[in-house]
């Protein structure tokens, strides 16, 4: 069927392009083409308006400075219809160009400014080419090979408020603006985001949000790291739901590896990803609402949190930044009591999920503050790149563990909750609706966990167990090889995502056989979701501005990286 | 007469002592000071999290006098820096603490806050004490919360005892340490 599917793009793209050839290639199950990059915009239109790809996922750099065009840029397209997907790759040199594809979709516009803030790739016709995740008087280009990763450069200064370059923007004459700084020290900006907006009275007349204030430079880290060390970089991405992001990566390493980790292990994070999206919905959910005023259930939500932290520290004796997850299976084996503390959890949470309902779905205040602020259609919410319960919420019923099931997810029954206008109230009914179907999910998946290994027992990438390295001169030897040369995946790329709290969660891994990740990029959900922000919310009241931030969920950890 | 007023004066000292002691007045001002810590939460990440719950039900911070929490650095006294500081974030936070009214104390919450932790990256300050004087460092990433409550008590022990802060005093504004 896959195979297909390739073969359809090029008989299309052929019939489309007829005078040039197109490089199509598969590799770990994903298609790629490689095109020339005076036909990115022209590529792209095609697939996008013909219908097949609606969706960019991410645009990724990557720096080969060996090659004479050193830089790829790598599209990753979706199809919301069909859940198929295609990598687009096209080759740039230090000093070219390659065309924006704003035009097609918006949601381009930060996915090529970052790529650019990294790699100094010129994406002709862009406005807003200026610093982006590192700060305004930083200099060179972090990600590319030749720039250290610990060479800091300080900053000095703060920018004023200023705004993103708008060319069909015409400031106008009889309005007294007047400009607010909001962030990033601000209590509903979460501690790192700033928004800077205009007034005209209690409206937003415009508005730009300015990042950065926690890149932290994960991709970097990446590089420098072995394999498994990562790891717990990746808990820090999204950090409310610590467990998720571990998944996400090493599904991803071990599906560029080529095994597939035991179904013990598979049930294992199936519990971790729905108890950690429990408590990331609780997050936004509790914040949402201490910012439009309303401190109970914050508090009393925590209450909840808090729980599954004890589970989670019976797992590791980590509460918050678990690194849960090895490459091949799981670190240990749960102890003996912890299915059935899952279970008494799962029994609370259901109280807890009532009480929150109870709390806020019927609540005056809280109605009057979230319907009908910042609605958005699927049609917009795609364009924009939206995924998770934000997309949910606006009517696209997409859910990863539904339209492209992995793990166990296919053989589970839970439902996949929708909205309608995808405003804040929506947002809030989806995320409430999610948590009782993550409930189902972990019921069903505790009541029969596999039998077997917690992890495969592949000598070249899961470490022997102390006992074989004390007690045999072979574990001792397997050991020692791993440690040392480390783990080695085969040459090669891999985009591979799951369904996180706020959406899709996705790695773009190249390898070079080395024990280091060669690039390893996050397509984090939130990214997407904030971009549109400012356009959310211009035109909007004031106060709106603390409900759409809040609903969208963004952790900064995730956004900047 | 006199023998009478004498009476009278004893009465009153022994009645006094019923209710009321003495101590030196900068005994009292930091018996006062270190039970009404108002905590500025300065959460930019992970330990921001970690310090929701510090404030919340199971560990509450309110036991030790610092529910109050204020984002206003005018209204507090203790900045906890809890979370990465980007060299981005550099001049904010340091902003944030000039505009702090004395006394002010900080507590640098977790590894990355106090040394830049397991980012050795290009884009993170290497511990928040390069702009700002840090009194207590609490290790951990991200610390639990009763290593937060430790830290916080540590310092209410350094107010209580009046200890010299040699770090704040030499602290100059703007200049890299």
């Amino acid at each position: 069927m896959k195979g297909d599917a390739l073969e359809s793009i090029r008989s299309d793209l052929k019939a489309q392009f007829p005078t040039v050839n197109f490089d199509y290639t598969k590799q770990n199950g994903a298609d790629i083409v490689h095109i020339p990059k005076e036909y990115v915009v022209l590529v792209l239109k095609h697939l996008k308006h013909s219908g097949k790809f609606d969706f960019l996922m991410s645009v990724a750099g990557a720096d080969y400075p060996e090659r004479a065009k050193r830089f790829d840029v790598v599209y990753e397209l979706f199809s919301t219809r069909t859940s198929e997907r295609l990598r687009v790759k096209t080759q740039v040199a230090e000093n070219e160009e390659v065309p924006t594809v704003i035009h097609l979709w918006r949601g381009a516009d930060w996915l090529e400014r970052e790529t650019w803030d990294m790699y100094g790739i010129k994406f002709a016709g862009h406005p807003n080419l200026r610093r982006f995740l590192v700060h305004h008087q930083f200099k060179g280009f972090p990600l590319r090979k030749d720039y250290p990763a610990d060479q800091q450069q300080h900053c000095t200064e703060s920018l004023p408020v200023h705004f993103d370059v708008d060319p069909t923007y015409v400031q106008p004459a009889d309005k007294d603006l007047v400009p607010l700084n909001i962030g990033p020290s601000h209590p509903a900006t979460h501690g790192t985001l700033r928004v800077m907006v205009q007034l005209d009275g209690e409206r937003v007349h415009r508005a730009t949000v300015e990042m950065g204030y926690l890149h932290r430079c994960f991709e970097k880290m990446a590089e420098t790291h072995p394999y498994n060390q990562v790891i717990p970089y990746t808990d820090r991405l999204n950090y409310c739901s610590a467990p998720m992001n571990n998944v996400g990566y090493c599904k991803a390493v071990e599906k560029l590896l080529g095994v597939e980790v035991p179904p013990k292990a598979q049930a294992i994070r199936v519990v971790l990803c729905e108890l950690s999206r429990i408590i990331d919905h609780l997050v936004c959910i509790g914040a949402n609402a201490v910012d439009l005023g309303a401190l109970t259930g914050f508090f009393h939500l925590f209450t909840y949190r808090e729980k599954v932290y004890s589970l989670f520290e019976q797992l590791c004796g980590a509460r918050l930044t678990v690194s849960l997850t090895r490459v091949g299976g799981m670190a240990s084996n749960p102890p003996d009591d912890w299915y059935k503390n899952v279970m008494q959890f799962v029994k609370e949470m259901r109280v807890g999920v009532d009480e929150l309902d109870m709390l806020l779905t019927e609540n005056k205040i809280w109605i009057q503050r979230t319907r009908d602020v910042g609605k958005i259609s699927g049609q917009e919410a795609i364009e924009w790149g939206y995924t998770g319960p934000c997309l949910r919420a606006a009517g696209i019923g997409l859910d990863l563990r539904k339209s492209s099931p992995y793990y166990m997810y296919n053989q589970l029954d839970f439902d996949v909750p929708v909205g309608t206008t995808g405003d804040v109230y929506d947002r809030y009914l989806v995320r409430v609706a999610e948590m009782r179907e993550s409930l189902k999910i972990i019921e069903q998946v505790c009541k029969n966990i596999p039998e077997g290994d917690f992890t495969i027992r592949d000598r070249n990438i899961v470490l022997p167990d102390k006992k074989e390295v004390y007690g045999n001169i072979e574990g001792l030897m397997n050991h020692f090889m791993l440690v040392i040369k480390g783990l080695r995946p085969p040459v090669g790329e891999i985009y591979d995502s799951t369904e996180a709290a706020n959406g899709e969660l996705g790695f773009y891994l190249v390898s070079d056989n080395s024990a280091r990740p060669y690039r390893l990029k996050a397509r984090a959900p939130c990214f997407s979701i904030y971009q549109s922000f400012s356009h959310q919310i211009t035109g909007g009241l004031l106060a709106d501005v603390i409900s759409i931030l809040g609903s969208m969920n963004v952790i900064a950890g995730e956004l900047e990286r | 007469m006199a023998e009478a007023l004498r009476q009278v004066d004893r009465e009153l000292v022994e009645n006094t002592r019923t209710f009321a002691f003495t101590t030196k007045l900068e005994k009292i001002v930091a018996w006062g000071r270190k039970n009404s810590l108002w905590p500025l939460p300065y959460g930019t990440a992970c330990c921001g999290i970690e310090m929701m719950s510090v404030m919340g039900p199971r560990y509450d911070l309110a036991r030790f006098g610092a529910e109050v929490v204020r984002f206003s650095p005018r209204q507090a006294d203790m900045m906890i820096v809890a979370g990465t500081i980007t060299e981005k974030m550099a001049p904010v936070i340091l902003r944030i603490y000039q505009q702090m009214l004395e006394p002010k104390y900080v507590i640098s919450m977790g590894a990355c806050a106090s040394s830049g932790g397991f980012y050795r990256a290009y884009h993170v300050l290497q511990g928040v004490d390069k702009v700002v004087p840090v009194d207590v460092y609490v290790p951990g990433c991200p610390p639990t919360p009763e290593a937060v409550l430790d830290g916080v008590m540590r310092l209410q022990r350094m107010i209580e005892d009046g200890s010299p802060r040699p770090w704040k005093e030499s602290w100059e504004p703007g200049v890299y340490r």
